[in-house]
């Protein structure tokens, strides 16, 4: 789930200050660390990416950190040095990204790469293969961020990808956003399994009471509008009325 | 009762049954309907004891109130109408209507993409019904008044605690996310907990709380690990006692901590069968952070963060507390000329 073979070990923003991009170090250096920090809250977010229901306050905290990592390493030039280091290639990543934006999904789906893209999902399994351990250098940190960068876009739906790092991120909430109202889920997740759970309990009681044991049903309230599915006198009547919806539509 | 569950909220009657009627002249006892040629007479059902029985049945169903998932639900001291908190928004509904709320907050941006901070709890304020609380996924408490405007997301107060620099780090945002916040029985202060301390608020000082108390601060070197097992996002509620003077919190290893506001002093006990057999009194345990180890101390590492007290409640006037502990629901009880247990 993780990185593997990355040295995990606790650290706060004050130890261990490193400095240097100097790479190979005896001791995991603060970059190095900072950097498994931010692999490993990508991986995360792209776990939290694939729920069917996920946890939106996690997802905007895990992002946070990684919009903090990322200032820091922009603002000690660790990020603009990761960036020139590869120029040729960086540029290469934007244009492939804005390139896949025009083009419609279609063409997409027929599978129509610019050669640079292909280059990357290679690099991508070629990686993978191999454990990044501490013996990582700058440059292969580069590589394996964009690698996830990649990654997230991947796992995106092709008509959402916007392109660039801060973007791939910002997609997750958008999708977090459009997994809501209206969907067909949606309209399930309304019929509520705890109740049936405790409905199964209920009958066994009701029965010995259903005599004098009405006003349950009466306090319903009756439904008002026809677009609302939520006004109903029983599980029963709700289930209905939610197969008369999806029906309909 | 009050439920809620992922975007649904149910308000439930719970009654105690201790009869029930025997002898009716169309049905037998198991329910079915008597052959009615067989019924020569007619008789008059009687109430007969039975064993208690707890029954609980769903009375209302708020549905279709909320996009995200609701994290709180607050009953206003009208009696009349209470609000429910999700991620980004909170309704006010009326007991009486199912089909329609309010919304009085609304933190949503017009772009998605600068979501940077939810909603994680929300409560009334205990006497003046027209004021709520809300706090934020980065520390901060927003007082709301509902008379200011329809839709308060204006706050009329905002508290919040500067970050202590000496103990920054990538975590410092998280640890600082409120998970829950509770209104002192008094209506002065305010109580929230983040994921390493609970703090007392005076609703007449924006700038820093007035009291910290720290809940487990030996994970503060940890809280890599934590982030890595995600035990760091975890949600702790807080609780006060009747009197307002003592404070309590749940952690893990089935450790729930109570700080009393009066004396500073703390205690840390703990929810299990092994360690507590009905009427046994309590014992204090003591996690131990290197240096001099006591006998029956737990070190910090082979604390169980899989037990975790989520949920505690202490009852209004009486000192009973309710304490969740994974699958299991515990009742403690003060005893007798005590001072805290």
């Amino acid at each position: 789930m993780f990185v593997r073979g990355l040295k995990r070990k606790c650290f706060d923003g004050e130890e261990d200050i490193d400095g240097t991009l100097a790479g190979i170090k005896a001791i995991p250096s603060y970059n190095l660390q900072r950097q498994s920090l931010l692999d490993m809250s990508l991986v995360k977010l792209q776990l939290c990416h694939m729920l069917v229901e996920p946890n939106l306050c996690r997802s905007v905290l895990i992002a946070n950190t990684v919009r903090q990592i990322q200032e820091e390493m922009t603002q000690d030039g660790t990020w603009q040095m990761i960036n020139t280091q590869s120029t040729g290639q960086a540029s290469l990543d934007r244009l492939v990204s804005t390139d896949i934006l025009c083009r419609s999904s279609r063409e997409q789906a027929e599978g129509k790469h610019v050669a640079g893209y292909s280059t990357f999902n290679k690099d991508f399994e070629g990686d993978q293969a191999q454990d990044s351990s501490e013996t990582m250098s700058t440059a292969s940190s580069v590589q394996a961020l964009r690698n996830l960068q990649s990654n997230v876009w991947e796992m995106e739906n092709p008509q959402e990808n916007k392109g660039n790092f801060q973007k791939s991120l910002d997609q997750i909430f958008e999708t977090l956003e459009n997994r809501s109202p209206n969907s067909v889920e949606d309209l399930f997740s309304e019929v509520d399994n705890s109740y049936y759970d405790l409905d199964t309990m209920l009958t066994g009681m009701m029965s010995n009471t259903k005599m004098g044991h009405c006003d349950g049903l009466e306090t319903f309230s009756s439904p008002t509008t026809t677009t609302s599915n939520s006004n109903c006198k029983s599980d029963l009547n709700e289930l209905d009325h939610i197969v008369e919806i999806l029906v309909e539509s | 009762v009050f439920s809620f569950k992922d975007k649904t909220i149910k308000l439930w009657k719970i009654t105690e049954r201790d009869k029930r009627p025997e002898g009716y002249n169309l049905k037998d006892e198991e329910g079915k309907l008597k052959d009615l040629s067989t019924v020569t007479s007619l008789q008059v059902p009687v109430l007969k004891p039975m064993d208690l029985m707890v029954e609980v049945t769903p009375r209302r169903i708020f549905a279709n109130g909320h996009t995200y998932h609701v994290n709180s639900i607050s009953v206003n001291s009208d009696c009349e109408t209470y609000m429910s908190a999700d991620d980004l928004r909170i309704n006010l509904w009326h007991l009486a209507i199912t089909d329609r709320s309010f919304n009085i907050v609304d933190i949503k941006p017009a772009n998605m993409e600068d979501l940077t901070e939810v909603i994680t709890a929300s409560e009334f304020h205990p006497h003046h019904c027209n004021l709520f609380v809300y706090s934020s996924s980065k520390g901060s408490l927003r007082l709301c008044d509902m008379r200011a405007s329809a839709l308060c997301d204006k706050h009329s107060k905002l508290y919040e605690e500067p970050e202590d620099p000496s103990n920054r780090s990538f975590f410092s945002e998280i640890i600082s996310s409120v998970s829950d916040v509770k209104f002192s029985h008094s209506g002065r202060y305010m109580l929230t907990r983040d994921y390493l301390t609970v703090k007392v608020w005076d609703l007449n000082m924006e700038t820093k709380p007035v009291e910290t108390y720290q809940v487990h601060d030996y994970l503060r070197s940890k809280l890599c690990s934590l982030y890595e097992n995600d035990c760091i996002f975890d949600k702790f509620e807080c609780a006060w006692n009747g009197s307002d003077s003592v404070i309590m919190t749940g952690a893990y290893n089935n450790f729930f901590r109570m700080f009393d506001r009066n004396t500073k002093r703390d205690v840390t006990l703990e929810a299990s069968r092994e360690s507590s057999k009905p009427r046994a009194i309590l014992k204090p345990r003591r996690v131990c952070v290197g240096g001099k180890r006591r006998k029956d101390d737990i070190s910090v590492d082979s604390l169980d963060f899989t037990k975790k007290i989520l949920h505690t409640a202490w009852h209004p006037t009486e000192n009973i507390i309710a304490i969740a502990a994974t699958n299991n629901l515990y009742i403690f009880q003060d005893k007798v000329n005590s001072e805290m247990h």
